[in-house]
């Protein structure tokens, strides 16, 4: 199916119906050899020894938080110029989820970080922006329902995500930019991981694992925002008699 | 295999936490789909249409 076609949402509601039963399996799939081998497979670090189980976890929430505000910014860009007819159900399904995954991302950094820094939380630069990143989606959450026509609502709601898109870069580049606690990037650099592949492996198929989990539910909560539309739709044609 | 140690309580607690918010996220997309499709099928029982479906020829 041509992805033009998809722009209806009817031909939209078939088509991801057809493929979630498929997709959630491929999840499972996914998730649960992810899951072997964090726990089976690789072994522990030889300097924060079994705490580095928390990174399997950790790091794909944190990558999952900037790449679903990344989706949103592109979205929010097909509501502002191209007027995609999807792209702001889009904007409003992914928000809660991006929420969902920044959260799981401090608090599983905070769980990880009292063992290995010795405290929770610190205000540095990397920890501050991801809670900031947090903040930004709870507020456009607020602003969704906030604003009763979903089309007005969708272009403020565009708006306020193009403006929080600068955080992004922000949280990428802060341990290089300012002396953070949190460590640099080991994974996405130009000379290379730093990890060992013994452990850079189950991290990579979690990190699969997981943006398949984003990709299914995305789907499922796109899916109910269209059926929510036509219910108002339909409330509105029996309110008019 | 993971080994018992001074620390196993953070690993848990993290993986607990996950299990408790995804399984959260995936009650409540499930559910929120179910009511939706039922207030659906409440509208169209009382005989409502949206504009657009009284177009379509049946």
């Amino acid at each position: 199916m041509p992805a033009a076609n998809l722009a209806n949402p009817t031909r939209f509601l078939a088509f991801s119906g057809r493929l979630l039963p498929w997709l959630w399996w491929v999840t499972a799939l996914v998730l649960g050899w992810g899951l072997y081998l964090s726990f089976y497979v690789a072994p522990a670090d030889y300097q924060q020894g079994e705490m580095v189980r928390i990174m399997f976890i950790h790091v794909p929430f944190a990558w999952l938080a900037m790449a679903c505000y990344a989706v949103m910014t592109v979205a929010a860009l097909g509501t502002l110029v191209w007027r995609h007819p999807l792209a702001d159900v889009l904007q409003k399904s992914a928000a809660p989820l991006g929420a969902a995954f920044t959260f799981l991302a401090l608090v599983t950094g905070s769980l990880w970080g009292k063992p290995t820094w010795g405290t929770y939380w610190v205000w540095d630069a990397r920890l501050t922006s991801v809670l900031i990143l947090f903040l930004i989606y709870l507020g456009l959450i607020a602003l969704w329902q906030a604003v009763e026509d979903p089309g007005k609502a969708g272009r403020a709601a565009a708006i306020l995500t193009l403006v929080g898109a600068i955080n992004l870069p922000i949280i990428k580049f802060s341990v290089d930019w300012w002396n953070t606690l949190h460590q640099p990037a080991s994974v996405f650099r130009l000379d290379g991981p730093t990890i060992h592949p013994a452990l850079l492996w189950p991290l990579m198929v979690m990190a699969l694992g997981m943006t398949l989990l984003f990709a299914t539910l995305l789907l499922m909560a796109m899916r109910n925002e269209i059926l929510r539309r036509r219910v108002r739709a339909m409330q509105i044609v029996a309110a008019a008699g | 295999m993971i080994e018992g140690g001074t620390h196993l309580g953070f690993i848990v607690a993290a993986y607990a936490v996950t299990v408790a918010v995804l399984v959260g996220v995936v009650g409540w997309i499930v559910l929120d789909g179910r009511s939706q499709r039922r207030r659906i099928a409440d509208l169209e029982a009382r005989g409502v249409r949206r504009r657009s479906s009284r177009n379509v020829p049946s």
